[in-house]
């Protein structure tokens, strides 16, 4: 275990602590407790970034979890892991002080849930991005989007954060599953699960027929996490969330999970047109409708929630443009799509700061008006100075104005979506002009939300009358979080080059390895002025547009497009969901009668069918005496009394009788066990048979007499039928199985259990050690089970459902 | 009670005694011989189950106030930690380890992590029995 395994799991294990502290403490907000731990973490994955100009060395540490898997859980830090991993932590720690203001320390808030869920959410953010395995990464996925539903469900009396919840739920998870299968197809093709041994043979699995599967796949992963067309529909529901939450996940961290896994698959899948088009169309058409939609919302986290989702498609569409650089054989930093790579990484971490920022103001808004609906707000900028101050730099850049980091960053991707129209490969030909059309259109749509989220908040009248509460300043502590991001967005803004060296080039080195050669470094430089050049007058066209069609709102605001604030995809969603309901009850009603007999008799029918196809299929069918050892007599006495025991319980319409039979039964197999030399399974069977007894006495004492249920005869042949039928299969696959081991002497498995069982768990008995060593999981796995099995009991016995009540 | 079982209470309180030390020893024994964590869990649990019997559950309550649901649940940690060992030192989860030991009293012991694995095996065995039994004992509705 290394540094940074503890990096990963520390929020986990101070996740474990949270709920003590919460209880011990109750006077102190438990954020104060937390807010330490990102820090720390921030400060130590800092140490990392190469301040000296010299390139980023890579740490990769590994401890095996299941190596005969080939899972391992091996943390891998290169520029692009630390760019999230400092992204989570330092945001989060903003995040966390945050809430400390935003989320009252009152009796009745469950704050002990809140924080246990955000830490449970950035540990497995950090894993996510510090991960080289696939099924690690896999594992800590899937935990991002259960902390997440669970955060956006925190409030889960109201209606719609729980549907809210149980929407991103349902599309992230069901892209996590495609996901795996993606995985598990890599995993087919380079025989590993690394992701760095991926890409070492990167070149030999393109010509694999999976790749193209493979690939389809874990888009679809990466596509419902970052909230692209149409999955995002997920996204402005999640907005229920608490704002804090809305900051950290819903715009620095996790809809940003998908971009990291694109940016990571890029040496293994770039240079493919497939990838290539999906990508880059997928994210052009998501930039363009979320900031079609952004203008529609008339609330302010409505606004941010689209605005979000079309960036996403920005950097999302950048990575696709970039891709291209791949097709050439020597990437090198003059190749023309290195630009879009490099935009779309300027962006993310613009993004992360400008809407981190105003997803804070949004909050305080919220939290000091009352309200977050544009309609009912206005004229804040005298009551809410400091709040307005740190919208403006957040918006200004977000809408890509000059001096702000938006702004550089939005040159870029014009400048890269330009240079991908003049790219001869791919089939782009003409069609390669779409992509700066879109663009500019989406960003004149970005250009006008934005606009309206400035205007109709902080100037106009202000109507107190609307508000529930009376409007003022928010308190220090809620305003320091989004004034450091709102600084950083000025920093980065005019020095956009501290940037460059230290971050954005060790990213760009582990989107494209072979970016330069061995011993060269790639050079960053970000410039405000780059000349009067087609880039500057698409920027001027932006704002001299947007500006038309804001000051002309009215003119478009009563349209049918204006009104309609929910996105019509939705309708999918809802109806797709009902239809799901209704059709797996349909089937659960013919197959789940709530009648024991009919389940065996689905088992037992499955079982025969299944075992007497594969003996019918492999031929396997024999019956052979002639190896046969002589059978003792008293063995006849044996298998006669257990024949007739069996046969007899069908008949008895005593319960106790029946209850005895079959201990009978029970003990008699024991006996066979002792006949045949396993005193372990004798053991077992007789004592699981007492206690069986027992229990089964204890229950039949509370159900009714037994009454001669009368049966249909065809119940009955049925019955009889399938009895007959597993008899018959089990006994011939016996005999099958004793013929053929004469005929093809195997190795039984035993035999390594005999050979291993003391050299390797030190134990003679071999069935003890096979089940605590051998196969230990199995037994733990088993085990659970049976806790399970047991609180359902309790669960059943001591709450009943009262008369009528529905359970 | 009017008619007090004297000679079953009697009984059944050495029976029960001697079925609990046999319990024990094969928990113990189950590395090298027939026994082990399932096997004297399940037998610890008959003995209580015939003090239960014989006894009535309230007697044997105030005797034996566990909770056995916490017993599953200490259980289940014990084995996932035992697991866990080996991965803080860096091999995979549920790795066996062992040694022989010189103790004094007992001679050269062996020491293995099969062991506390096994006494998580033992524990939840031994509270999933009893719970469900006194669960279904208790509903008189």
């Amino acid at each position: 275990m290394s540094m940074l395994h503890f990096v990963t799991l520390a929020p986990f294990i101070m996740a474990i602590f949270v709920p003590i502290i919460y209880k011990k403490f109750r006077h102190l907000h438990t954020g104060w407790f937390i807010l330490p731990l990102p820090l720390i973490l921030f400060i130590y994955l800092f140490q990392y970034l190469p301040l000296d100009g010299a390139p980023m060395e890579t740490v990769s540490h590994s401890v095996s979890w299941v190596p005969s898997l080939d899972i391992n859980f091996t943390v891998y830090l290169d520029g692009l892991s630390l760019l999230f991993a400092l992204l989570i932590t330092g945001i989060g720690t903003l995040v966390v002080l945050y809430s400390i203001y935003y989320i009252a320390n009152k009796k009745e808030e469950p704050l002990n849930n809140f924080y246990v869920y955000l830490m449970m959410f950035m540990g497995a953010m950090l894993g996510v991005v510090l991960s080289d395995n696939l099924i690690v990464l896999y594992v800590f996925w899937e935990i991002t989007s259960l902390a997440s539903s669970l955060l956006i469900a925190y409030w889960f009396h109201k209606e719609k954060s729980r549907y809210g919840a149980q929407k991103s739920m349902l599309i992230t998870v069901t892209g996590g599953f495609s996901m795996l299968a993606g995985f598990t197809l890599l995993y087919l093709m380079a025989d590993t699960f690394s992701i760095r041994g991926i890409i070492a043979v990167a070149d030999v699995i393109v010509t694999s027929p999976l790749f193209i599967p493979a690939m389809l796949l874990i888009l679809l992963g990466a596509f419902t996490k970052s909230a692209q067309f149409p999955f995002h529909i997920w996204l402005p529901d999640a907005m229920e969330a608490p704002t804090p939450v809305s900051a950290y996940l819903h715009s620095a961290t996790m809809v940003k999970a998908g971009i990291y896994l694109v940016a990571r698959m890029t040496p293994v899948f770039g240079g493919q047109a497939e990838w290539f088009w999906i990508i880059s169309s997928f994210g052009l058409f998501t930039l363009l409708w979320g900031s079609v939609s952004a203008v529609r919302q008339k609330d302010l986290k409505g606004i941010l929630a689209f605005s979000t989702v079309s960036q996403l498609g920005l950097i999302m569409s950048l990575l696709g443009l970039g891709s291209a650089a791949y097709h050439y054989d020597i990437i090198d930093g003059t190749s023309l799509p290195v630009v879009a790579i490099l935009a779309a990484v300027f962006h993310l971490i613009n993004h992360a700061t400008f809407k981190g920022s105003l997803f804070m103001v949004v909050g305080i808004i919220d939290h000091e008006t009352g309200t977050r609906d544009i309609r009912k707000l206005g004229g804040l900028m005298t009551i809410m100075p400091i709040t307005f101050t740190v919208s403006l730099i957040g918006i200004a850049s977000m809408a890509g104005l000059p001096p702000f980091n938006g702004f550089l960053s939005k040159e870029m991707f014009f400048t890269g979506t330009l240079n991908s129209a003049t790219l001869d490969v791919f089939n782009v030909g003409n069609l390669g002009v779409i992509f700066p059309i879109v663009a500019w259109i989406a960003s004149v749509f970005t250009f006008i939300y934005c606009m309206i989220m400035l205007f109709k908040t902080f100037t106009g009248k202000h109507q107190p009358e609307k508000l529930d509460k009376a409007a003022h300043e928010a308190p220090i502590g809620l305003l320091i979080s989004p004034i450091i991001l709102a600084s950083l967005v000025i920093v980065f803004g005019l020095f956009p080059n501290l940037l460059s060296y230290t971050i954005i080039e060790p990213v760009m080195q582990s989107i494209m390895p072979g970016l330069t050669a061995s011993g060269e470094q790639f050079y960053v430089n970000i410039y405000h002025w780059h000349g009067f050049n087609t880039e500057l007058f698409m920027t001027m066209g932006v704002i001299f547009f947007g500006s038309l069609l804001f000051l002309n709102q009215k003119k478009w605001q009563e349209t049918a497009f204006y009104l309609r604030e929910r996105d019509p995809l939705n309708w999918f969603y809802d109806n797709g969901l009902t239809g799901l309901i209704n059709g797996s009850s349909v089937v659960n009603n013919v197959q789940m009668t709530g009648r024991l007999r009919d389940y065996f008799s689905y088992m037992f029918i499955f079982l025969i069918a299944i075992v007497s196809f594969m003996l019918w299929q492999s031929n396997a069918l024999t019956v052979d005496f002639t190896n046969t050892t002589e059978i003792p007599s008293y063995m006849y006495l044996v298998s006669l009394s257990l024949i007739l025991c069996t046969i007899v319980i069908p008949f008895v319409s005593k319960r106790i009788s029946a209850i005895v039979l079959m201990g009978v039964v029970g003990f008699l197999v024991a006996l066979l066990f002792v006949v045949f030399r396993a005193p372990d399974l004798a053991l077992t069977q007789l004592l699981v048979e007492t206690v069986m007894v027992v229990l089964f006495l204890l229950v039949f004492y509370h159900l009714p007499e037994l009454r001669k249920e009368t049966f249909k005869p065809v119940f009955r042949l049925s019955n009889l039928i399938i009895s007959i039928g597993v008899g018959l299969v089990v006994t011939l696959t016996a005999l099958s199985v004793h013929a053929y081991s004469y005929e093809n002497p195997i190795s039984p498995i035993s035999d390594f259990f005999v050979e291993n069982s003391y050299a390797l768990a030190g134990g003679n008995n071999i069935v003890n050690v096979i089940l605590v060593d051998f196969r230990g999981l199995d037994t733990l796995l088993e085990v659970l089970v049976l806790g399970i099995v047991a609180l359902g009991v309790v669960v059943l016995i001591k709450f009943k459902a009262r008369k009528g009540e529905d359970v | 009670m009017k008619n007090t079982p004297v000679q079953l209470h009697v009984i059944t309180r050495i029976v029960a005694f001697i079925i609990l030390a046999f319990s024990i020893f094969l928990f113990f024994a189950g590395h090298n011989n027939p026994g082990g964590g399932f096997i004297g869990g399940l037998m610890t649990a008959s003995a209580l189950v015939l003090l239960f019997l014989s006894f009535d559950i309230k007697t044997i309550k105030k005797v034996l106030p566990f909770n056995y649901a916490k017993i599953i649940a200490s259980g289940l940690l014990l084995a996932v930690l035992t697991g866990m060992v080996g991965m803080f030192l860096g091999r995979p989860f549920l790795k066996q380890f062992f040694k022989y030991y010189e103790f004094p009293i007992l001679g050269e012991t062996e020491l293995t992590t099969a062991l506390p694995f096994d006494l998580g095996i033992y524990l939840v065995v031994v509270g999933f029995t009893l719970l469900v039994i006194l669960t279904v004992a208790e509903d008189d509705s």
